[in-house]
Parts: structure tokens; C-alpha cells; sequence
């Protein structure tokens, strides 16, 4: 096996065009993802290959191999050309990490439609809300979470079908469907929607300081990133037997958990289990993994299960072990190093970027703590806050921010022009995050530049929250900002004032917990509620969230001339 | 089942059960690594069973280990119970 190129061969060598040749892509072509990753694999022969083993939490397990895939996203294809979804309509994923999450996404594709997946522990607040945004055509889902689609179907007219991969004999109610991918004949043949590379593919939400969470689109082309990414910053190979542990409902799980790796022809495992660190050791050991790209919330779980349950297990196949999500802390990697004899290796990116763009990859030397160095092909910098310049001093913080043009890079938020454009500055797009480059190039994560919340590598927004606190009978005003912590990096928290009548209690505290959890999701519930008798506000009335999170993090707050009541 | 594995248990499926989800809870039923409750979510159940038992669990002791199944909830309280709260 060849070394993979030092940082600076690649620098020297590398521009995306390298990657459309190795997949086959030549400019005005049709380009499609779901063809690329099942029937251009196939075409190589590797039909045979296995692309997926799947288990679930109780080890019950599924194999498909490339030409599975091939044929089975082609008969969802089919099906939902049958049900006339016609290009460019979004179809909803909302799915635990089941087989037909996976496949379906192909087979989406497959149509011209965009696919739109969500993480399946959304309530129906967060899912009406995303949902309602995109004019979605039709959800995928299953039976256990059938109920909070029924719960707002009435609300979203043009959600013309509800297709249910689990019904078997279960009583289906008006615009449900039952698909059964496993059981439904297998279509051979299918005529792929010459999508091109600039084709509306992927939609993924992501939250932001103000209003909803918004709709990252990418398009076809992306995959000119994704593959080449999952080449070289994962070092995926052709015997690899590769875990991303990141749900499909965010950009990790589809960009590294469904394109990456299956462009690349590689055999993927996939665990549908919470978290669980025996059980987590005993599927690497069991499923012989050799690459796997997890999360610090995960690797912190595992670090607080104690080294001697991972040597209990034979974990020698591991040979490249990566992290997406958050900064991963010094102390992670040093733990690595200590445990499997390997670090892991920090990616930086997000769900606008559509591929890591900031690495450690193999062959660099890793200074602990650190983002890396930026990925061949993508430009990248700190800019001054006041004059969007790039700051050329090494240990100066700025804003993250990356050259336009790369070809993962989102082409819009969904019917949000206007927020798009505030995302780009002097030539730049803005990542939103403050960092500083040394000397070496390492640049070392400072925090976020807004006051969207970063809970377990997932990005939160604290209107979404704000809003289903205020729906709460006793809220009055409310706050949410982030609070650090020790395993998630940071939790949201809750300022609350009560209404009159309502007094601060523990049984209160928990009531609104239970309620955002199962509104929005078990990341957006405040892990800890104050209440407080007022909010700081400015002159105009407008809370300071400002000065809450400064307080939850021991810093500064700095000027406070605006602010009215502190 | 005794008293206390049955308020666990009726608080998990009242308050973390999917609706559609037909799974039988027992009292070895996985929570975490079955889907039921997630690692955000075992903060809430941790308050709850702070408020109903009177005890103190602190965050170290608050793994996904120990929240597992019914039967490690409970002999999490236990242990809490036998310590005063501070």
C-alpha cells in the first residue's frame, strides 16, 4: 500500500478537477449521486462488494452489497415516481439509522428530487417547522414516529404522502403509504434523472442566531468533494470497513455516512443504537473496523467509561480514527493515542460547507487541540471582525472564513436569499466561528461568532427554543444560551420569567424540559432552567443574550451602555 | 416489580416512549442503547428521579451505563438513597 502524499504534496498536486477524473465526470455531463454511489460502482465490479451491513441494538443484522443498493434505491425510485414526485420536489427522510435511510436517499436521488433528511428525534414542532419551510411532497418515515407526522399533516398541504417502511398489516390513515423495500419487487432498470452538477440535491437545516433554522441546498456536484475528502482525509481504501457513527438527520451522516464513503466504493457498517460504549466496542471488534469517524461527545462518553473497558476488547483493526462536530479537546487525543494506540483526527466544517475543509489528515504532523490545516483546494483564513481583512499576525483571533467556490459549498438557503448573502463579506463566506492561525498554519477553534449553541457537534439555535418556551403557560419572557460542559462542549440553558400567578419550582423546571425535549428535540432542551425576575435588555427592549452566555462562561461582557436593566 | 422499578419504568414509557413505538418496556429493557432515551434526555429523567426519590445524583455517576435499563436506575437510586443529601 502506498504512504498517502505529505500535506505539502498535496498543496502542490491537488485541484478538484483530480476527482472528477477518478470519478468520471466530465464537465456538462449529467451528474447524479445516487447513480454514482450504486450503478458506477457496480459498472467497476465490485456488483458483489458489500456496501452495508447494518445491525441494530440487538445485533439483529442486514447486508447489501453495491448491486443491492443499485437495485433497491432504484425501486424506491420507482415507487416514488409512481407516486409522482416529480424532480426537484423534496422527500423527507425521517428515519431511525435503518436500511431504507440509507438506500432511500439513493433512490431519491435517483428521481431528480432533493432529499430532505432529518434527525428522527425531532418533534413535531421541529418538524413542522422544517417541513412547512421546504413545501416538503412527501416524508419517509415509520411507524414509531408516524404519530408527529400525523399531528401536523393538516397544517401542510402540500405534503401529498406519507410513506411508512414499516407498516406490514398496521391501519394507515389518509396520504399514508406503505413501502416495504425488502418486499416490493426488485426494479433491475431504472432511468436515472440526468441531473447535472449544478441539479438541487440535498437539504439540510441548520439553525442560526435569528428566526427559523434554514435549508442548506447542495447540488450534485458536491460529491466532487465529498469523495475526494473521504479519500484522503479519512484515508478511506479499498478493504476499509468504515463507521461514521453521525445520524443521516445531519450533514455528517450523509456527507461521510452515505456519499463519501460509498463514491469510494468502501464497505460501510452502520450501529442503530444509542449510546453505548460496551456495545460500541464490541461492534468495532465484532464488525472489524478499520476507519472510524465519530464525535468529541462520543469519544468523551467512551473517555468516561475508562480505559480498561476498551482493551477488553480486540480493536487492533482500527487504523484511522477521525472526529467531526466540535473542536476535540487535547485531552481526547492524548486518551486515543493512550487507548488504540492512534489519535484521532479533528475535521472542521459544517453543514454549509458540505466537506471538511479544515483537517488534520494522514501524514500531518497533529498538534492536540487543533483544527488543522485547510484541505487542498479550499482557501481559507481568519478575518479582523471590523474590516473583514485577513489577519496575517499567527495567533490573532478572527473569523473563520473560506474562499467561495469550492463544490460542496451550499448554493443557497432555502427561499432565504437575504440570509444567504449576510453569510459572504468582502469576498469571503463567513463560517460563523472565531479561531486563530499559528505559525505553523494550525488553526486553533475559539468559540462561535453568534449565539447559535454547539451541543454535541450539533448546532442549535436559540430562537427555536425561545419560541416553544414563550408557548409554555407560565413563561413569560425566556432566554436560551449555552452553558459549557464538560462531555457535550456546550448544553443550552434556560433564563425564564414567569407570568404572574406562577411561582420557580423543580416539578415546573422539569415540566418545560419534557415539553421543548418533545416539541423541538432532546438537544434543543435546556439542561438547566433559571428562573430569573428579569432579562437584560437593551433601550429598544431587545434581550442581551450577550451577557448571559458571558456569564455562564466566566468571561467579560463587556460594553453594557446599551443594555437597560443589568 | 416493585415499587419503585414500576414509577421508573411508567415515567419512561409516559414520558420517553414514542408513541408508535410497541416495544414492551421491562425492567431490562436498553433505554439508551435501544433508542428510547438519549444522552440529552437522561438529564431529565436524572431530575425526575432527584425530585420523586429526594436524592442527589451527581453528573459522574449519571452515565449511559447506569441509565440503561430500569434495573441500573434503579439500583442507582438505591445506592443515592443510603446518602444523605447535601
Amino acid at each position: 500500500m502506498i504512504d498517502p502524499p505529505s500535506y505539502a504534496e498535496l498543496i502542490s498536486g491537488l485541484n478538484w478537477s483530480l476527482s472528477e477524473r477518478e470519478l468520471g465526470y466530465q464537465s456538462g455531463e449529467s451528474l447524479n449521486i445516487g447513480w454514482m454511489c450504486s450503478d458506477r460502482i457496480c459498472r467497476l465490479g465490485q456488483a458483489e462488494k458489500l456496501a452495508l451491513v447494518w445491525e441494530d441494538y440487538l445485533g439483529n443484522e442486514k447486508r447489501f452489497t453495491f448491486d443491492d443498493l443499485r437495485v433497491l434505491s432504484n425501486t424506491i425510485a420507482a415507487f416514488l415516481v409512481g407516486l409522482d414526485i416529480k424532480p426537484g420536489e423534496r422527500v423527507c427522510i425521517f428515519l431511525d439509522r435503518v436500511p431504507e435511510l440509507y438506500i432511500g436517499f439513493l433512490g431519491i436521488l435517483k428521481t431528480g428530487a432533493v432529499a430532505q433528511p432529518l434527525f428522527s428525534a425531532f418533534g413535531d414542532e421541529s418538524l413542522f417547522v422544517r417541513l412547512a419551510d421546504a413545501r416538503t411532497s412527501a416524508i419517509i418515515t415509520q411507524k414509531k414516529h408516524l404519530h408527529k407526522v400525523r399531528k401536523i399533516r393538516d397544517e401542510l398541504p402540500e405534503l401529498r404522502h406519507i410513506i411508512v417502511v414499516d407498516a406490514r398489516e398496521s391501519p394507515l390513515q389518509a396520504r399514508e403509504v406503505s413501502f416495504q423495500m425488502e418486499q416490493a419487487p426488485r426494479v433491475e432498470d431504472f432511468t436515472v434523472f440526468p441531473t447535472t452538477a449544478e441539479s438541487p440535491s440535498v437539504l439540510h437545516y441548520t439553525s442560526g442566531t435569528t428566526g427559523q433554522p434554514k435549508g442548506a441546498q447542495h447540488v450534485h456536484y458536491s460529491i466532487v468533494s465529498q469523495y475526494l475528502t473521504a479519500k484522503w482525509v479519512l484515508d478511506l481504501r479499498p478493504d476499509d470497513i468504515y463507521w461514521c457513527n453521525a445520524d443521516p438527520g445531519w450533514v455528517t451522516g450523509t456527507s461521510y455516512g452515505i456519499i463519501g464513503p460509498w463514491a469510494n466504493g468502501i464497505t460501510q457498517v452502520v450501529l442503530d443504537s444509542g449510546f453505548n460504549a460496551e456495545r460500541w466496542y464490541e461492534f468495532m471488534e465484532k464488525r472489524r473496523v478499520t476507519v472510524w469517524y465519530s464525535a468529541p461527545t462520543a469519544i468523551r462518553l467512551l473517555m468516561k467509561e475508562g480505559n480498561e473497558l476498551a482493551r477488553k476488547h480486540g480493536l487492533s483493526n482500527l487504523r484511522y480514527l477521525a472526529s467531526v462536530g466540535e473542536p476535540l479537546n487535547a485531552e481526547a487525543v492524548i486518551w486515543s493515542e493512550e487507548v488504540f494506540g492512534k489519535p484521532f483526527h479533528d475535521t472542521f466544517w459544517q453543514t454549509e460547507t458540505g466537506c471538511i475543509v479544515i483537517t488534520n489528515f494522514p501524514g500531518m504532523r497533529i498538534k492536540p487541540g487543533s483544527m488543522g490545516k485547510p484541505f487542498p483546494g479550499i482557501t481559507a483564513t481568519v478575518l479582523d471582525p471590523k474590516t473583514y481583512e485577513p489577519i496575517n499576525q499567527p495567533g490573532v483571533a478572527g473569523l473563520v472564513a473560506l474562499r467561495p467556490g469550492w463544490p460542496s459549498q451550499f448554493r443557497s438557503y432555502w427561499r432565504n436569499e437575504a440570509g444567504f448573502q449576510t453569510k459572504f463579506k468582502n469576498g469571503w463566506y463567513l463560517c460563523g466561528d472565531r479561531a486563530s492561525i499559528d505559525a505553523d498554519g494550525y488553526f486553533w477553534f475559539m468559540g462561535r461568532d453568534d449565539d447559535v449553541i454547539n451541543t454535541g457537534g450539533h448546532l442549535v439555535g436559540p430562537f427555536e427554543i425561545e419560541s416553544a418556551l414563550l408557548e409554555h403557560p407560565a413563561v413569560h419572557e425566556s432566554a436560551a444560551v449555552a452553558k459549557p460542559d464538560p462531555v457535550n462542549m456546550e448544553v443550552v440553558k434556560a433564563y425564564v420569567t414567569l407570568k404572574r400567578g406562577y411561582e420557580p419550582s423543580l416539578d415546573l423546571e422539569l415540566e418545560i424540559m419534557n415539553r421543548i425535549r418533545k416539541r423541538l428535540s432532546p438537544l434543543a432542551m435546556p439542561q438547566e432552567i433559571e428562573f430569573v425576575d428579569s432579562l437584560p435588555k437593551t433601550r429598544s427592549g431587545k434581550i442581551v443574550r450577550r451577557i448571559l452566555r458571558c456569564k455562564e462562561f466566566h468571561e467579560p461582557v463587556g460594553d453594557l451602555s446599551t443594555v437597560m436593566n443589568e | 416489580m416493585d415499587e419503585l422499578s414500576k414509577m421508573v419504568r411508567d415515567y419512561v414509557i409516559k414520558e420517553y416512549l414514542e408513541e408508535g413505538d410497541e416495544r414492551e418496556v421491562t425492567e431490562t429493557t436498553p433505554l439508551i442503547s435501544g433508542g428510547i432515551v438519549d444522552s440529552f434526555s437522561m438529564v431529565s429523567l436524572k431530575r425526575f428521579l432527584e425530585r420523586k426519590c429526594s436524592i442527589k445524583i451527581p453528573d459522574a455517576d449519571a452515565t449511559p451505563q447506569a441509565f440503561d435499563t430500569v434495573q441500573s436506575i434503579v439500583a442507582l437510586v438505591r445506592r443515592f438513597q443510603q446518602v444523605p443529601v447535601a
